[in-house]
């Protein structure tokens, strides 16, 4: 890996324990759990960066795959199976180890499908979703796929909406904790508030170097390109059905392990995660942060969602995100962080004295 | 041996006949131009060649399979490679990233291997990074490797995206009017370099305004006029042609 | 289900949809002229109505109704000359990301001067229960004035497009903008005018809806999902298509409450547009418009 992308990632990770350390001496545990909270909204702000500002594809309905990660994996979880225990399928799932058996609060019992299974189940059907969208729509002009998300964002949303076996409005709680290693749980407990703090941003941080990874690989290259300028791409051998598509799919997939580990996290998940507004919200953050900027759009995105967490937006959240978005479009839609000017600043800083800032 | 053939290739837009029943063979190792007045359909001929439209008639056969029609990034799988005429490089890459795009269907690494490098795609990475180098110091302009590709002169664009389509290795260059924009000792330096390239083993089909570059390198002409082939011969039997003449020149006297 | 009730669907299908035919129409009246889909197209709608109901609280409604629209053709106007006109040749993706934070933008003001509640007119003539009767079948008098005034609209798009030389300059800039200006014919006016206009119709639309189906702040959004599904269907740029799409999504979308919940009636036309996508992308009329539409950016 170059100097230019081991720096940030060493700045971030120190970053990372030094909020941690803080908090903790200024007795403000409470601010863990919100920063939590951001790192698990930053991974489909990570996902919608790759196809926003790299494959140059826009999305307004990431949310929805959020909220599919979420309801998915937390029906699953507490969707009690006990009265079906006879079915060929439940005895199956039992011996292949998918399901834990136990009691609920009024001491009956219950038969719920695992953790693990569960998220990968959210993550497999993610994937289709996501391909049977993308595939025909991303041949089109960029207004298909716009409206075409923007739908697919709104039928998730009155799905969770009007469905009781999913909580209808009050959506789905009692989700139980996600015991991701032998010690290790995902859940809202405060105790483990610390840990849970570190498996988020260590989740974060192993996305930003894949996805690092991927940008500056030879299908990463293939996606710029496509980006920059379609029929060349072509001409120089690309599939560029192909490429936008699995781009897609990656960034509908990010989008659903956060909204699967933030359910567990929470203990539940609402319809108001599928809204509309919060998909136009990731949007927003991708732009300001700088369209093709992970690190930008990570930043801006903690910043903001944190912020708007502890309400210091008031009533008005959701016009603080539309308008963000319109400022940003008309007068600066590189965004504010310019990756650019980014990737100087990194040079200059990780560069041998003698050679030359470019 | 012929290493591309052309039968029967006819395409129309709405009401306008824009290519109409035109066949024609490029041997192997060979240079062949394709010219004719504007409007006579050269651009429509050319995107039919690589694929990029499918035509309503006739085939394409290249190195001895039909070529599939409008899916142009198999054609250049299959080893044909071809420039623009307006130039188009990728912005926010340097001109070396913008050649290594050109050795992609030269390299496997996929989707899941580029997101976690193993040690293959790293060697691959490093032979895609080497090979783009060397085709840009076949052309000269290695130097170029590290600056943003779209900041560069109009020459210098240029020869990035020569070097590019060479990188791929190709069977069959494609150049779509490459001389234009270039003054005349630039043009008469284009032809020698088209003359090493077909040295070096690649065949060339370009599609040209500038006769003197035309009749300097090729080893065949092809004249279109409105559509329709009314030419295919040495250069020298193609300045005699009469037909070919009048197409250029117009057959009144006013 | 009988057959009176199922007339009574339809009727109820082809108001609606006349309603998303017009949306249609002016998403095409703004893309002819600047290749763009103006995703705020639905506030408009929501404008109309909401004005208008405002400003019969102390104005006769007719009066409401013209101030209402003039109002908010002024504000496509002013949408055009503030956010779009100084755009220097713009990315497809960055005019949609602009068009959807105007959206937002306009519903959270409307939502700040308005509040959640749902509003109406009254009604044209008559009152909720009046109604014109054909056997079983009872229409309100409302649908009529929501039918007229979509089929004036038509009519007199039809007849500016056609025949006036102020149509007939828009559509020469909608062909060739560059020829167009070298004929004198003045291009950036020519866009803010497909705005107002755009804007124009779509809030006597919501004017002449409101007494049946109410404003709400957020009635916008809905609005643009279901015309951008008819002008898929092939109404972007032809009125007569878009017309004949609109009826046949708000007939669908009415009857498929004998086979669905009421409330995934708003998913029947997502799940139209998505189905149309994916197996008749050149849309059911399929027009050179939308086949534009169709090529990559």
């Amino acid at each position: 890996m170059s100097r230019s992308r081991a720096l940030p990632l060493a700045v971030f990770t120190a970053l990372i324990v030094l909020v941690q350390l803080a908090t903790g001496l200024a007795d403000k545990g409470q601010y863990l759990t919100q920063l939590t909270m951001a790192a698990y909204y930053a991974l489909p702000i990570l996902g919608l960066t790759l196809l926003m500002g790299y494959a140059g594809q826009i999305s307004i309905g990431h949310a929805g795959f959020f909220a599919i990660g979420g309801y998915v994996s937390g029906f699953l979880t507490t969707f009690n199976l006990t009265e079906l225990s006879s079915r060929w399928w439940v005895r199956a799932a039992a011996r292949l180890h998918l399901l834990a058996a136990g009691q609920d609060a009024f001491a009956s019992q219950t038969l719920v499908v695992r953790a693990w299974p569960a998220c990968i189940a959210a993550l497999l059907i993610t994937i289709v979703v996501a391909y049977l969208i993308g595939k025909p729509v991303l041949r089109l002009k960029g207004h298909f796929l716009a409206m075409a998300t923007l739908g697919f964002g709104t039928i998730v949303y009155r799905l969770v909406l009007g469905t009781s076996a999913l909580g209808a409005a009050d959506g789905i709680s009692d989700v139980p904790a996600f015991h991701l290693l032998p010690g290790l749980d995902v859940s809202g407990k405060s105790a483990l508030r610390i840990s849970n703090y570190y498996v988020a941003w260590g989740l974060v941080l192993v996305t930003v170097i894949l996805l690092g990874n991927l940008i500056h690989s030879r299908i990463g290259r293939a996606m710029r390109a496509i980006h920059g300028a379609e029929e060349a791409a072509t001409a120089s051998g690309i599939d560029t059905q192909d490429t936008k598509l699995k781009m897609f799919v990656l960034s509908a997939v990010l989008a659903a392990l956060g909204g699967v580990f933030l359910t567990h996290y929470n203990g539940g998940i609402g319809p108001s995660e599928a809204s509309i507004m919060k998909s136009v919200r990731m949007v927003a953050i991708v732009a300001i942060g700088g369209m093709a900027n992970l690190w930008g759009a990570l930043i801006m995105g903690v910043a903001l969602n944190f912020l708007s967490m502890r309400g210091s937006f008031g009533s008005y959240d959701d016009a603080v995100f539309g308008v963000i978005l319109l400022l940003i479009m008309l007068l600066s839609p590189q965004g504010l962080l310019r990756a650019d000017l980014a990737r100087r600043l990194v040079r200059m800083v990780s560069r041998r004295p003698k050679e030359p800032v470019t | 041996m012929n290493l591309l053939t052309v039968k029967g290739l006819g395409k129309s837009f709405g009401g306008l006949r824009a290519v109409d029943d035109v066949g024609f063979a490029v041997a192997t190792g060979t240079i062949k131009a394709v010219i004719g007045p504007n409007g006579a359909g050269k651009s429509t001929l050319f995107n039919l060649v690589f694929g990029a439209i499918v035509p309503d008639q006739g085939s394409v056969e290249f190195a001895g399979t039909r070529l599939a029609a409008g899916r142009p990034h198999r054609s250049v799988s299959a080893g044909m490679a071809r420039t623009f005429q307006h130039i188009r490089l990728f912005p926010q890459m340097t001109a070396l990233e913008n050649v290594m795009v050109g050795r992609h269907t030269r390299s496997r690494s996929g989707f899941l291997s580029s997101l976690v490098p193993l040690p293959w795609t790293r060697r691959e990475e490093r032979a895609i990074r080497a090979e783009a180098l060397s085709a840009m110091q076949f052309l000269g302009i290695q130097a170029l490797a590290e600056s943003d590709a779209t900041h560069l002169a109009y020459g210098e664009q240029r020869s990035v995206e020569l070097a590019r389509a060479l990188a791929s290795q190709p069977k069959l260059l494609l150049l779509d009017e490459p001389a234009a924009g270039l003054n005349m000792r630039e043009t008469v330096d284009l032809g020698k370099l088209i003359r090493r390239i077909r040295d070096s083993g690649v065949t060339v089909l370009l599609v040209e305004h500038d006769m003197g570059l035309v009749m300097g390198i090729s080893d065949e002409i092809v004249v279109l006029c409105q559509g329709q082939k009314i030419a295919e011969d040495k250069p020298l039997a193609i300045q005699k042609n009469p037909e070919v003449v009048r197409a250029y020149l117009g057959d009144d006297d006013a | 289900m009988t057959f009176a009730l199922l007339l009574q669907y339809l009727v109820a299908g082809v108001t609606y949809g006349a309603i998303y035919a017009i949306v249609a129409i002016g998403f095409g009246i703004v893309y002819n002229a600047t290749g763009i889909i103006n995703f705020a197209q639905g506030e408009f709608v929501m404008l109309g109505g909401m004005l208008a109901v405002s400003l019969q609280a102390f104005l006769p409604l007719p009066v409401a109704v013209l101030f209402a629209v003039l109002i908010t053709m002024g504000v496509g106007a002013l949408v055009e000359i503030l956010f779009i006109r100084w755009l220097d040749r713009p990315t497809v993706l960055r005019m949609i990301v602009i068009t959807i934070g105007l959206s937002i933008g306009m519903r959270e003001l409307a939502l700040l001067v308005w509040g959640e509640g749902v509003r109406s007119l009254p009604y044209f003539t008559g009152d909720a229960v009046s109604a014109l009767s054909v056997g079983d079948v009872h229409v309100s008098p409302q649908v009529l004035w929501v039918l007229g005034t979509v089929g004036v609209i038509v009519a007199f798009l039809v007849l500016f497009f056609g025949k006036t030389r102020l149509g007939r300059q828009m559509r020469a800039c909608a062909a060739n903008r560059d020829a167009a200006r070298l004929c004198g014919i003045d291009a950036k006016g020519m866009v803010t005018l497909s705005f107002v206009l755009a804007a124009g119709i779509g809030a006597l639309a919501g004017c002449v809806v409101s007494p049946i189906t109410y404003v709400q702040y957020d009635s916008g959004t809905n609005l643009a999902i279901k015309g951008f599904t008819v002008a898929v269907l092939g109404g972007l740029g032809n009125s007569a298509a878009a017309l004949g799409g609109g009826i046949i999504l708000g007939v669908i979308e009415s009857l498929s409450i004998i086979v669905l919940p009421a409330a995934y009636k708003d998913v029947v036309a997502i799940a139209l547009l998505l189905a149309i996508l994916v197996f008749r992308p050149a849309g059911v009329f399929g027009n050179a418009a939308t086949a534009r539409l169709k090529e990559h950016a």
